[in-house]
């Protein structure tokens, strides 16, 4: 039974019907894990009696033969971004300390209705704010994976869904829910190894997230195979009338988009991503190297130009702290969460949010404050959205041209917690420059890992960007690429065996 | 456009934040980098292009029904609140 | 003619501009499931939208854009085929996602008017810069703890319509008749109930005053005034006030100012914050609203007929003085009484016994035309038996105090009491004869010149009659026997 943490997602569901092993085991078995690899710190609450209880009605419902799910059985970590009903959900802010939320998340009850088994919270970027995880009420992540030049050295796990891709790199959960506004997914599934799945902004439901930026934030998938993404997308894709963003559009069952062939397709390698300066060589190696397989494979590659590229990052770190700064206006002591008082009104709602909310969050909130205000809107925030109009027209383009773009998903492989960068706001947000041009344009994108540093031996993530609502292509090349790369799927254990 | 400690007390003040007197400079140096970065896109051509408020602004707006179905769900409302009595949250008194 | 406020320094006019709020009538809220209703216990109509729960998200109520989109139509505006909703930023207590979903340049309906009878017979028109649909806050309590307010969120997110007109309300009286005027309309097409006692209509009033001719002055706004007379009053201190000020050498700030309906004086509000910047964006968790041809012409096609149009038909087919058409079209109510009561009848007659005898008796009773006690068909067959000699108008007071009390028809009272008009002639010479037998020293001190008594023969056979003689015939024949 102690393999059962190894098992793919597809093969758990063959094992499980097959009566290999009851939910109940397998839930166990994750469990177990998750006590063993706490120094990890993925999860910030564990919850063994949900789990138990969801895993033993989903054994149940094998036995009596009843309708399975997509996910029926299957043990997954959910980020705390998720409101969870019964179960204390704080976007791992300090400010809504102890709020239990009476209701569920449209994302996390899919996933539940297919059965999946839920084991617990993990560990966030502070409202999804940061792309190291360091951001979070409750401590830094550790990246499970260690740097060969210097073991010891405690690696970041990318943010913000750090907890996410550590807890599935380290066999914590078979799958975890991620989020991505400017890249946090698919950054900490390039960091840890995984693959991470950022799907088209309407695809799945925002209903019951705890909102970053409205206009970006996205639910997606992260999980140790691309198949194991196409269950799971399958499992919490869907249209929300609770949603107004949410687009009314069929899920196809991506699992068969994964055809194993990328014959004939065209793949775009987009020129503004090779910068001279910012990318790690060893990033850049693999990246070339996949294209080269690819067109070994069938593909036909294509040089392509996305020239506002270069101001993808000013433009979406002036459009999201903008949004961010209204969307925490309602953490203010009155409703939920934490509540300091004060003498007046006003000074309860500065104690609270002064006190509630960490450094990098406030440094956002006055960041967007400043850009709504008069004066400043019309030359930050509104240009800032004709720059988003043209970068989506590039893609646009680009498009008649190829059926997806490859390009590499972080500059470079995971770093140390207390290196000097991570001090400085602004160089972590550097980290962002390649994925934040498909959040802007609400484009389908997914991190697979496609080699390792030579330098370090750590894992090096590429993303296959698509046309909106085009998941199933992104995620047959991603399975080409995870096929042809050699890199592993199965976990760390980084509890010891 | 530039960012003196009395901006950093304003966006303070609107968003309901205190920044420490030591704090203040780091703030100024901060939002005047990101102000940096409104330059950089000043060399962007954006005649004739129309904001893009977001992905999904060409689609239809879904509304919904006048039908009742929310609300009866005082205690489960009032659960969460740090301070409440007979029904109803609780603030410091506002003096109108 | 023009209201002028005569001063030192000569003549001011007021410039004024009226915000008004119109809580929308829907069942559920702008954005949320959650009931509407008045009067529910705290915090029962509420959802976790309207409560600002994280990730909680709005969808719009189709209603409430049908309702402004009707009542654009009233105002002679233009719909917006695209709008847009906007956040306006701000923390309070009421607010619970510090931040209230509005629209703000791109409002649902805009550029309009409405057309205001004034006293002296004029008609003004009053242009309407916008009307856009917007989130309602909820309700803080201050006495019911010695150091905290109480949030009740019940009125948190229901729609309001924010109606703005132009500048151009030039009196207290334009303003007052505006404001009926609106009342009126969003009351005829059911998009808001206008009880600004209530708190389901709220006024501010943009306030200025320059001397004729001169550009704008500055501007006082005055806010949340609940009643028309209390608006009027409003203006008429505040724009005096301004006068004295400006006359003094000081100078009118722009600032926000509250009434006090007790003293009638307008003060200034406490404005401390004074960084205050809404920080308007289009709300990302919203897509614009965009409104096709098929609905605007469906909602146009259902739009009930308004004031302006009721008053001139009142007048083209009943024949209605322009005056009375306006009382009888000002609320819906009375303009559908009207016609139920007028309807094949005389009209006029009709019209006179509502604006008089009817009116006056739902005053005493303080009743709605609605609960009228007389139904709109027995009045209307009331001024049948008048017109048809069966009642007097003497006898028709009777009949009419009889079916307030016991709501039974005319027909009906005339029989059981027995009020029928005698129009038979021998009856009445019958009655004349026996007054006059009766009466011989009279009739001889008529007969010697004192011809007044005439009417005293009249009255003595009237009552003898119990008032159901019919008096044009009574005259003629106690004439005719007494010169016989």
């Amino acid at each position: 039974m102690t393999d059962l943490v190894e098992l793919t997602v597809a093969e758990a569901l063959d094992g499980l019907a097959k009566k290999e092993f009851s939910a109940v085991e397998l839930t166990q078995a994750h469990l177990d894990e998750m006590a063993k690899a706490r120094e990890l710190n993925a999860y910030v609450i564990e919850t063994p009696e949900v789990a138990l209880e969801r895993a033993k009605r989903s054994d149940d419902r094998r036995a009596k033969g009843e309708k399975i799910g997509k996910m029926e059985g299957i043990p997954v970590g959910m980020k705390d971004l998720y409101c969870t009903k019964g179960v204390r959900t704080t976007a791992c802010s300090h400010i809504l300390d102890g709020f239990v939320p009476p209701y569920e998340s449209t994302v996390s009850q899919k996933l539940e209705d297919e059965g999946s088994v839920m084991l617990g919270k993990t560990n966030m970027d502070e409202f999804a704010m940061g792309t190291a995880n360091l951001t979070s009420w409750y401590g830094a992540v550790r990246n499970p994976y260690k740097d060969k030049t210097n073991p010891d050295k405690f690696l970041i796990p990318g943010g913000s869904s750090g907890g996410s891709a550590a807890a599935v790199a380290a066999g914590l959960c078979m799958a975890a829910t991620g989020s991505d506004t400017g890249g946090s997914i698919r950054t900490p599934a390039s960091f840890c190894g995984i693959v991470g799945c950022k799907p088209t902004y309407g695809r799945c439901s925002r209903w019951g997230m705890v909102a970053f930026a409205s206009s970006l934030d996205q639910a997606g998938t992260m999980t140790r195979t691309v198949r194991d993404t196409a269950i799971m997308l399958g499992s919490m894709a869907g249209f929300d009338a609770k949603d107004s963003t949410s687009m009314n559009i069929p899920v196809p069952d991506y699992t068969k988009a994964l055809t194993g062939d990328v014959k004939g397709l065209r793949i775009g390698i987009p020129r503004e991503y090779n910068p001279d300066k910012g990318l790690n060589a060893d990033v850049r190696h693999v990246w070339e190297k996949t294209a080269q397989k690819l067109r070994e494979a069938g593909a036909e590659i294509v040089d392509i130009s996305l020239p506002s590229t270069p101001y993808a990052l000013p433009t979406y770190y002036l459009i999201a702290p903008a949004e961010a700064s209204s969307n925490l206006a309602r953490y203010d002591g009155v409703k939920y969460g934490l509540r300091v008082d004060g003498k007046s009104l006003d000074e309860m709602y500065t104690n609270t949010r002064t006190e509630g909310f960490g450094k990098e969050v406030k440094r956002r909130i006055m960041i967007g404050t400043c850009i709504l205000l008069e004066g400043y809107y019309e030359t930050c925030y509104l240009k800032a959205q004709k720059v988003r109009r043209l970068l989506c027209r590039e893609f646009a383009e680009a498009y008649k041209q190829v059926d997806v773009i490859l390009a590499p998903a972080a500059p470079e492989t995971a770093f140390g917690k207390d290196d000097d960068s991570t001090s400085d706001p602004l160089k972590m947000q550097l980290y962002d420059v390649f994925t934040v041009p498909s959040s802007l344009a609400g484009l389908p994108s997914v991190c697979v890992p496609a080699g390792t540093s030579e330098v370090n031996g750590l894992p090096i993530g590429l993303q296959v960007i698509g046309n909106s609502f085009e998941e199933e292509k992104i995620l047959r090349v991603a399975d080409v690429i995870e096929s042809m790369s050699g890199m592993p799927i199965r976990p760390l254990r980084a509890g010891g065996k | 456009m530039s960012i003196d400690r009395d901006m950093v007390k304003r966006l303070g003040i609107l968003s309901r934040l205190r920044i420490p007197d030591e704090n203040m400079d780091e703030m100024v140096g901060e939002l005047t980098k990101i102000l940096g970065w409104v330059d950089q896109l000043k060399d962007v051509n954006t005649d004739d292009v129309l904001p893009m408020n977001s992905v999904v602004d060409d689609m239809a707006l879904r509304e919904r029904e006048d039908v009742i179905t929310d609300g009866g769900i005082r205690d489960e409302i009032l659960a969460n609140a740090p301070d409440r009595m007979d029904g109803y949250f609780l603030v410091p008194k506002v003096v109108e | 003619m023009s209201y002028i406020i005569k001063g030192e320094t000569g003549d001011w006019e007021i410039v004024v501009g009226l915000e008004v709020h119109c809580e929308v009538i829907s069942n559920a809220k702008l954005f949320s499931g959650a009931a509407t209703a008045f009067g529910a216990e705290a915090n029962t109509q509420v959802s976790f939208v309207d409560a600002g729960f994280p990730g909680m998200l709005p969808v719009v109520n189709h209603k409430c854009v049908e309702q402004a989109i009707k009542t654009g139509f009233g105002l002679n505006a233009t719909i917006n085929k695209k709008s847009i909703f906007a956040r306006k930023n701000y923390y309070y207590a009421d607010l619970p996602n510090g931040y209230q979903i509005s629209q703000s340049d791109h409002p649902i309906v805009s550029d309009g008017y409405i057309d205001v009878d004034l006293e002296n017979g004029e008609t003004r028109r009053i242009g309407i810069e916008r009307l856009h649909l917007e989130q309602d806050a909820g309700k803080l309590m201050h006495d019911q703890h010695p150091s905290k307010s109480f949030v009740d969120l019940n009125r948190a997110g229901v729609a309001l319509m924010e109606i703005v007109s132009r500048p151009d309300i030039r009196s207290p009286e334009e303003a007052g008749a505006y404001l009926r005027k609106l009342r009126s309309i969003v009351r005829y097409i059911g998009s808001c109930d206008g009880n600004m006692d209530e708190g389901s209509m709220r006024c501010d009033a943009n306030v200025s005053v320059r001397h004729p001719g001169e550009p704008f002055g500055t501007r006082a706004e005055i806010k949340n005034v609940n009643s028309i007379r209390f608006v009027m009053q409003a203006i008429e201190y505040e724009a005096k006030r301004q006068v004295e000020l400006l006359e003094e050498g000081g100078r009118v700030v722009q600032e926000t100012r509250k009434f006090d309906s007790v003293k009638g004086v307008t003060k200034t509000m406490r404005s401390k914050e004074t960084a205050i910047d809404y920080r308007y964006f289009y709300d990302p968790d919203l897509i614009p609203l965009r409104l096709d041809d098929a609905l605007i012409e469906r909602l146009r096609g259902e739009m009930p007929e308004l004031p302006d149009a009721k008053k001139a038909r009142f007048t083209a087919d009943y024949g209605l003085p322009a005056y009375d058409a306006g009382q009888l079209v000002a609320e819906k109510d009375i303009a559908a009484y009207f016609e139920a009561a007028a309807k094949g009848h005389d009209a006029k007659k009709v019209a006179n016994y509502i604006m008089g005898d009817l009116f006056a008796v739902l005053n005493k009773l303080g009743k709605s035309i609605a609960d009228s006690p007389v139904k709109p068909e027995n009045l209307g067959r009331m001024v049948d038996l008048i017109n048809d000699g069966t009642i007097s108008s003497r006898i028709a007071k009777d009949v009419f105090a009889f079916m307030v009390e016991e709501g039974k028809s005319p027909d009906e009272i005339v029989a059981e009491k027995g009020l029928k008009q005698v129009t038979d002639t021998s009856a009445i010479e019958k009655m004349i004869d026996d007054v006059i037998a009766a009466n011989p020293d009279k009739v001889a001190e008529y007969k010697g010149g004192k011809e007044k008594l005439l009417g005293w023969f009249v009255g003595q056979t009237m009552r003898a009659s119990q008032g159901k003689a019919n008096p044009a015939m009574l005259n003629q024949l106690v004439k005719q026997k007494l010169d016989a």
